[in-house]
């Protein structure tokens, strides 16, 4: 193939698409930040309440909405590329796209700019009402709130591209497997509870997700025990597992994609 | 005469079935062509491999002088398609939809061209609809709305006037034979209407089990195989594939 330069009015268009559904039918704005406001505040009470059980109340609701906002951001990435390649294969909109000038890449770039959109929205969102109902400051954390961004907004691309790739391989229905995703991850990455509270055998699983050196980072630094080596180190580590799955996730989608070329399934997607 | 679409020995195989079978024919510019068959004759899989949504087992694709699988992006730009099968989006509103495939297609001059379109296909009253309230007229119209966009050098016609009234096919054609003959634009057209295709297409390939089994004039070509039209040609290409091998 000798097309490779990509389009920015290509992927202008796969955003603009998603910008004209949003703003034609303002349910989706209740379904894409619904859930992520409902937690902060269902989260944020249950913090403050166990929080003045003990004595360090500042720092109890500080850690849980700290781990509910960023772990909301990283689930708000992950269902923004989810949901917008879903919006394709709702309307049946794939054929018309892939027949289409519009590359692969360029389809790829359209959702994760969405994604980022939607999720940028959603995290300010969030600390808004946890600064205003709570009094939570996220910049508690520090300097380090934007590496642990970047960490975890990769992983949250990185797995929307991932379940974008299974549903545009096993067809519609595979949709159901995106949505608890996150809340199955969050088990192995240590969001709500320090990773060594997890058996040994399941430490293992939570060492190759880079969401649990963010959330044992953040943990370090709220009370108080940082070691700013190891710190850096565990970030690295975060953010080069968060490019590897970015990496091989990408080739995925693109591999199902040549894949359904050679099988026609993309003009009978909505049959599978 | 210039080629704009040439399709050389293509075959395209799913496991052990083969849907299309060592095809080979041209187009030139400003040819309608109608590639006609019985269900399953793989007329679909040809569209769909001109499209390059399809990859084909063996053989080429050329448009416009340029191999399709290299030059993929390129080639598209310049043309486009209607299909049955390939609705526009329905909660997009009439005029959305043309704007992002506008986009897509990097149409130049884009709020003025789907002006024109909108105009063109009588779609000004439906411009802020959302596409999927249309009837099967006015879905039609603006699919074709959106196959002209780009003022296409090849255009590919997938039954598009299947379930329209007899009345508004009549009109599409019409005003589809008028953009050819103005814009000299090359059409593959199926259909499985005898009396379109004889009306608007200029050659035929008849396809049966993934092979072309004949070619021709559509106004002469039932004399030559000694049936009364079209229809009747159809009918025995569809049941007696062999005798016309």
């Amino acid at each position: 193939m000798k097309d490779r330069c990509m389009s920015i009015s290509r992927i202008y268009a796969v955003f603009l698409r998603q910008v004209f559904l949003i703003r034609s039918n303002p349910t989706r704005l209740v379904s894409m930040f619904l859930w992520i406001i409902m937690d902060v505040i269902l989260w944020g009470f249950i913090t403050k309440y166990l929080g003045s059980l003990g004595r360090d109340t500042l720092s109890f609701v500080n850690i849980m909405l700290g781990a509910i906002i960023l772990w909301g951001f990283t689930t708000r990435i992950e269902h923004g590329v989810m949901t917008t390649f879903l919006e394709d294969t709702w309307s049946r909109n794939l054929i018309n796209y892939f027949a289409s000038p519009l590359q692969i890449d360029e389809y790829i770039c359209g959702l994760v700019v969405t994604s980022i959109a939607m999720g940028i929205c959603g995290l300010l969102l969030m600390l808004l009402i946890a600064g205003l109902c709570f009094g939570y400051n996220i910049f508690a954390i520090g300097f380090y709130l934007l590496p642990f961004l970047l960490v975890l907004f990769i992983f949250g691309i990185a797995i929307g591209i991932f379940v974008s790739a299974l549903i545009f391989r096993l067809g519609p229905a595979a949709e159901w497997i995106g949505w608890p995703i996150p809340m199955v991850l969050s088990v192995f990455s240590g969001v709500f509870y320090p990773v060594s509270n997890l058996p040994k055998f399941l430490r293992v699983v939570s060492r190759v997700l880079p969401a649990s050196y963010v959330f044992e980072s953040m943990r370090a630094i709220l009370m108080n025990r940082l070691f700013p080596g190891r710190l850096v180190i565990y970030l690295c580590i975060g953010l080069a597992l968060s490019c590897a799955y970015l990496l091989v996730t990408y080739f995925f989608f693109v591999r199902v994609y040549r894949y359904n070329l050679k099988h026609g399934t993309i003009a009978r997607f909505n049959i599978e | 005469m210039n080629e704009t679409l040439k399709v050389v020995g293509l075959v395209k195989e799913y496991d052990s079935f083969r849907a299309v079978d060592h095809i080979t024919f041209a187009v030139n510019q400003g040819e309608i062509v109608g590639l006609l068959g019985p269900n399953g004759a793989g007329k679909t899989t040809t569209i769909n491999m001109i499209l390059g949504i399809l990859e084909p087992t063996i053989g080429s694709i050329e448009i416009l002088g340029k191999n399709l699988k290299e030059h993929r992006t390129e080639i598209v730009k310049q043309m486009n398609f209607a299909a049955v099968y390939a609705q526009m989006p329905g909660n997009l509103t009439v005029r959305q939809n043309l704007y992002v495939f506008g986009r897509l297609y990097q149409v130049r001059n884009l709020t003025e061209k789907i002006g024109f379109v909108l105009h063109d296909f009588d779609l000004d009253a439906f411009a802020n609809t959302k596409a999927g309230l249309l009837s099967s007229g006015e879905m039609t119209r603006l699919n074709l709305a959106k196959a002209l966009i780009n003022e296409p050098s090849l255009l590919l016609l997938d039954e598009p006037t299947a379930s329209l009234d007899p009345s508004v096919a009549n009109l599409i054609r019409e005003r589809m034979k008028n953009w050819v003959a103005e814009t000299q634009t090359t059409v593959l057209w199926t259909s499985h209407n005898m009396y379109e295709i004889e009306a608007v297409c200029d050659r035929v390939l008849f396809l049966s089990h993934g092979k072309i089994l004949l070619t021709g004039n559509p106004r002469t070509l039932p004399a030559e195989h000694g049936k009364k039209d079209l229809e009747e040609l159809f009918i025995g290409v569809a049941r007696e594939p062999l005798s016309f091998l």
